[in-house]
């Protein structure tokens, strides 16, 4: 018991009236754990998803996009006309425009078969919306007609082996000529990134269409004033800045299909579930040792000491099951990564949990310090 | 009535004091209108038959139940109209207590246990430690630091109790039955260790006990009958007076 012996006298009677019943303390972290563990994934898999939504837009290097009319996420849209491409580039601090292609489209794999892609046409010259996280090959060859790059992630989905393979989209023929990695699509789509030339030649669009334009501003030029003088000048768009279609697209995917709900129903039911089960045990172990706080009560001690008492056995089951807990999710989030679920933890995550945990235990300690708030000391005369 | 304190101070007394528990329509009246005075150094037996209202007292005096009317004093200081948190700082500063069921910390080990009241009054580390040694040489448990309570026999738990009340100093001992859980030696050596503190150290100490076999240990004997006092018997003769 050295640890244990630095602990100030509360903490001591905390620590062995939770390892007095070993059962329930094995309990207690289970439902600190379960808490920890189910919160992690779940907002792992929350913060995944929303940050693989808005994946392209966040890592394409453009100040604003530009869309049709009542856009609600980067995925579906109607296409533009080539005239919006001249009226932006004639407003005052832009600086450079790129039409930028997203489209669905079908893949037949090599061995007959279909999976839908998303097409995502950019401007070779530029390389404005281009692959990025190159792992095979060369996005710099996608200058070449019929080529395309995509996460290497979807290469059994998509039912070939790598670079060098070919496919059809939409019956035309499609080389591969690199690969990525962590880029997921948050639909059951893979993003197919070819030139705008051969992206057009895939996607139905007629030779003066396309989806987005991509506008970088003039030195000076803020994103926000870039795309509040674009939205005076050209009728019949909607303009972003990047972090505004990134967060549109986000809350879309996230709330309005439910999916994101979903995650955070999950999350905050293992809050609860996790909070009840230390609630309980908690309870269950100020029950055992009522006996005790009554004599303390009787020697006179204030109701702060035993509420002390009562909070370390919080606190320290919450230390303990946070620590087995985030480190289970870790070892979760670690593999999951190769089963192909994108959950994402990070540092900070975790220390927000780790506050989170705390709460709970905390408030469920409340439960027992409401049943000692009126413990009566004449009753360490009743006889045991 | 309360010749206790011409010559000294009592160190508690009860003045009046009734109580009078209240359960929906029923009204038990446990205690009613006792006079009771304890000098420093005095060892007083309260006896009666069960349900007298011996704890009923002994909770009174000792500050965990508020009497219906009448007044304790607790070194000359009405308890009476204090709040909870004096109360209980009270019975920190001034009174030890004595369970029939020791009510220790079973989790804890027999140094720890004492240590736990001083932490309550706010000695800790190495003075605790110090503290708690002396406390337990006191009561002959001094091989038995570390040992948790359920692998003491029972006199030995008593003994601990002792030393965890008398660890910090208290003027005043309230002891309820603390012998009745026990075989005849080990209440006969209890009952002298509390005598002897009491003698040494100049402390009050009130036991209730149903004990015929611990008469000769009391300075005075207080019968108790339907909540009165009913008889007050001078100390026995033969009685072994150490001061
Ligand atoms: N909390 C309570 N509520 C109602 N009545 C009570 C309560 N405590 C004690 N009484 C009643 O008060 C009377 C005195 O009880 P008390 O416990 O003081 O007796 P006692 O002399 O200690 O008895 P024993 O020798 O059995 O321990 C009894 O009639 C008892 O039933
Ligand atoms: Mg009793």
């Amino acid at each position: 018991m050295l640890p244990a012996m630095r602990l100030p006298m509360t903490g001591l009677i905390a620590v062995r009236n939770l390892l007095h019943d070993r059962m329930r303390l094995f309990v207690t972290l289970t439902g600190v754990v379960f808490s920890v563990v189910l919160i992690a994934v779940q907002s792992g898999l929350f913060v995944g998803f929303t940050t693989s939504t808005s994946c392209v837009i966040d890592n394409t290097d453009a100040d604003v996009w530009v869309a049709s009319k009542g856009v609600r996420n980067f995925d579906v849209t109607n296409p533009l006309k080539q005239a919006k491409y001249y009226q932006v580039l004639s407003v005052p601090g832009v600086a450079l425009v790129k039409r930028f292609i997203v489209q669905f489209a079908n893949w037949r794999k090599p061995a007959g078969g279909m999976e839908s892609i998303e097409i995502v046409g950019f401007d070779a010259i530029t390389g404005m919306g281009k692959p990025w996280n190159m792992t095979d090959g060369d996005s710099a060859l996608l200058d070449i007609p019929d080529t395309v790059v995509f996460d290497r992630f979807y290469l059994g989905k998509l039912g070939v082996t790598g670079v060098g393979d070919h496919a059809e989209i939409n019956d035309r023929r499609a080389r591969i000529v690199g690969l990525t990695r962590d880029i997921r699509s948050f639909t059951t789509s893979p993003y197919v990134f070819a030139s705008l030339r051969t992206a057009l030649e895939y996607t139905k669009y007629k030779a003066d269409e396309f989806t987005y334009l991509l506008v970088k501003a003039a030195p000076g030029v803020t994103p926000a004033e870039l795309a509040r003088a674009i939205k005076a000048r050209v009728d019949a768009v909607d303009v972003f800045t990047s972090r505004e279609f990134a967060r549109a697209t986000q809350w879309y995917w996230m709330f309005t299909t439910g999916a994101g709900m979903a995650l955070v129903i999950a999350a905050a039911l293992g809050l609860v579930v996790g909070g009840v089960v230390v609630a309980q045990t908690l309870y269950a172990t100020t029950m055992d040792h009522l006996a005790e706080f009554g004599t303390l009560r009787a020697m006179g001690a204030g109701g702060p000491y035993i509420y002390k008492i009562i909070l370390w056995q919080a606190v320290l089951s919450a230390l303990a099951g946070y620590g087995l807990g985030i480190s289970i999710s870790f070892f979760v989030v670690h593999n999951a990564g190769r089963g192909g679920a994108n959950i994402v933890l990070t540092a900070s995550m975790a220390a927000g949990l780790f506050f989170l945990t705390l709460f709970m235990c905390t408030a469920a300690a409340m439960v027992s310090i409401h049943k000692v708030v009126r413990i009566d000391p004449a009753m360490v005369f009743k006889g045991a | 009535m309360i010749e206790a304190s011409q010559a000294h101070p009592a160190a508690i007394e009860a003045r009046a004091v009734t109580k009078i528990y209240r359960a929906g329509e029923s009204r038990v009246a446990a205690l009613d209108r006792i006079d009771l005075a304890v000098r420093a150094g005095e060892v007083v037996l309260l006896m009666g038959p069960s349900g007298s209202g011996k704890t009923t007292l002994l909770s009174v005096l000792g500050c965990i139940l508020r009497p219906t009317s009448g007044e304790v004093y607790v070194e000359g200081r009405l308890a009476s109209g204090l709040r909870e948190r004096e109360l209980a700082r009270l019975r920190l500063s001034h009174i030890g207590f004595v369970f029939q069921s020791y009510n220790l910390f079973p989790t804890l080990r027999a140094a720890e246990n004492v240590m736990v009241a001083l932490d309550l009054k706010g000695v800790r580390g190495d003075a605790a430690a110090r503290a708690a040694r002396d406390a337990l040489d006191m009561v002959g448990l001094s091989d038995k630091q570390n040992v948790l309570p359920e692998d003491l026999s029972g006199g030995q738990k008593q003994r601990l109790a002792i030393a965890r009340a008398l660890a910090l100093g208290p003027r005043i001992v309230l002891a309820d039955e603390p012998t009745a859980a026990l075989d005849s030696v080990n209440g006969r050596l209890v009952i002298s260790l509390m005598r002897d503190l009491a003698k040494s150290q100049g402390r009050a100490v009130i036991i209730v006990s149903h004990d015929n076999r611990i008469l000769e240990f009391a300075d005075r004997i207080v019968h108790i009958e339907d909540g009165k006092i009913a008889e007050r018997g001078a100390a026995l003769a033969g009685t072994p007076l150490s001061s």
